[in-house]
């Protein structure tokens, strides 16, 4: 343990900017940035399921709500959802003394709240081109076993939808890691509000950004890693 | 395309050549950050005036060169002069060690402190690390307060940074933030004279240690600019000499609180 920490005074000797101190405000950043896209990605993952299902009925009003809300979500950029979010409600006379303030208070929740809603938006429209793009002999064999629609969509449509949806998921994870990095706008201190802490106290834009460039990087190589696995696995009946 | 790459060389070239001399400014185009009122910041009509902007355009007219302002958030202001997007700071700027490894600093044109401001209702009465514990700080990023408060209180109370003063006085009101640490002068003319809510200032005004707070603000040049800071200094003293200064700064902060 004392080898390591020698090894790692060493290494930083002499190195005015990444101390101990500013290396802490990254690893802190990687914390808040994992955080926050991880959850905001299962929560979106969650709710996108059930209103992708209802985005395919045939019933307009069951999909008209619902593609107005992806429509909205995904035609304004995710900074003006989140400053309307973090700054906006601040406007509504006595939002202080409700029971949402404790949450609204912090800035990582409205964050994770403006992630959420705008990575179920998109998952919501990727998974019902999935949807509709289900075979259409596979609805009829389906049918023709005497399948409830419930039944069917639980056995036939969504496995088959879900890994059809698969590459494209895998992009939108990607997508939101980097729209993360507009987090530090709410104060936040994510990886891109660590570099740019660095940035303004050292004067060192090319150190800050290039350092913070490669741990996104990293992130997204683990990401691609990752879906790729899940693909081979998922989709093995598909090779050649 | 050879064409076009002889003339891109041809280009850097030129532009190589004119930057190894020193030049002789006709026009100035200076950085600034707004708003931070009352040094900066736009009037009702959208018109940009505060302090720093009269006294540039006055320095400016003395020198006989013709200056033109050029907007720049805080955290890029440094770089934005080394990229030669302008050729000089005139934005609040503390003259510190560490800038002055960067920058050329000119003589400081003011001396201001920072303090503490806080809702009246906070109930404390000075800013310690026993009193601030557990609570929510408020300072822009990159600001000498930012320093000062990370070095200082970062164990025990939360920071939260903020790119702009106005969206930091935003969450204030809206009582994201305990208390926030700034300019004397903007804190002064943004929550103490703002009739929404009721703000005090906690504790004495802070200009000390050095080593955070500086020499009282200074107009930055790049390191080469020697001539032209030593244009602006005489500028400067000529016009403290003949009173025009002390009218800007009447102007601005009232006649009885000339530190």
């Amino acid at each position: 343990m004392l080898d390591i920490s020698t090894w790692f005074n060493d290494l930083l000797a002499g190195n005015t900017i990444f101390t101990a101190d500013t290396l802490g405000y990254y690893w802190e950043g990687l914390v808040t940035t994992t955080q926050l896209v991880f959850l905001s990605l299962v929560a979106g993952l969650i709710i996108a399921v059930p209103l992708a299902i209802m985005r395919s009925s045939k019933h307009k009003w069951i999909s008209l709500p619902i593609y107005f809300y992806t429509y909205v979500f995904r035609g304004t950029p995710l900074l003006i959802q989140l400053y309307i979010i973090y700054y906006g409600v601040v406007f509504i006379d006595g939002i202080q003394d409700t029971f949402l303030w404790p949450v609204l208070r912090e800035a990582f929740y409205p964050a994770l709240i403006a992630f959420t809603l705008n990575t179920a938006a998109y998952t919501t429209e990727i998974f019902r081109g999935a949807i509709k793009a289900t075979a259409q002999g596979e609805i009829e064999a389906a049918r023709a076993y005497g399948m409830s629609p419930r039944l069917m969509m639980r056995r036939i449509i969504l496995p088959s939808a879900f890994r059809r949806a698969l590459p494209a998921y895998g992009n939108e994870v990607i997508f939101m890691l980097h729209a993360s990095a507009i987090a530090s706008v709410v104060t936040l201190m994510d990886l891109t509000g660590a570099a740019r802490f660095v940035y303004a106290r050292y004067y060192a834009p090319f150190e800050a950004f290039l350092f913070v460039a490669a741990i996104y990087l990293c992130l997204t190589f683990a990401i691609l890693f990752f879906f790729r696995y899940l693909e081979k696995k998922l989709l093995a009946h598909l090779n050649p | 395309m050879k064409k076009l790459l002889t003339l891109s060389l041809l280009g850097l070239a030129v532009a190589a050549a004119s930057s190894a001399q020193a030049r002789d400014y006709d026009n100035v185009r200076i950085g600034v950050d707004v708003p931070y009122e009352p040094m900066e910041f736009r009037t009702a009509e959208g018109e940009l005036t505060g302090f720093d902007i009269d006294l540039g355009n006055e320095l400016c007219d003395r020198m006989g060169v013709t200056c033109e302002w050029v907007e720049q958030a805080w955290d890029g202001i440094i770089p934005g002069l080394m990229s030669r997007n302008y050729d000089a700071i005139m934005s609040s700027m503390t003259i510190n060690e560490e800038r002055r490894a960067q920058v050329l600093f000119s003589d400081p044109y003011i001396t201001m402190p920072s303090a503490w401001f806080a809702a009246s209702d906070l109930g404390i009465s000075e800013a310690t690390k026993e009193t601030l514990e557990g609570m929510t700080i408020g300072v822009q990023r990159g600001t000498l307060q930012d320093n000062y408060v990370t070095d200082n209180f970062s164990d025990v109370a939360e920071i939260s940074r903020y790119s702009t003063a106005d969206d930091m006085v935003l969450d204030m009101a809206a009582e994201r933030l305990d208390i926030v640490f700034l300019d004397f002068p903007i804190g002064q003319s943004t929550l103490l004279e703002s009739d929404e809510a009721e703000y005090v200032v906690v504790g004495e005004r802070i200009s000390e240690p050095k080593e955070y707070f500086g020499d009282g603000f200074g107009i930055a040049f790049r390191q080469r600019d020697e001539a032209l800071a030593e244009k602006f200094n005489e500028a400067l003293a000529e016009v403290q000499e003949d009173g025009t200064y002390d009218e800007i700064y009447a102007r601005y902060f009232g006649e009885e609180d000339a530190e």
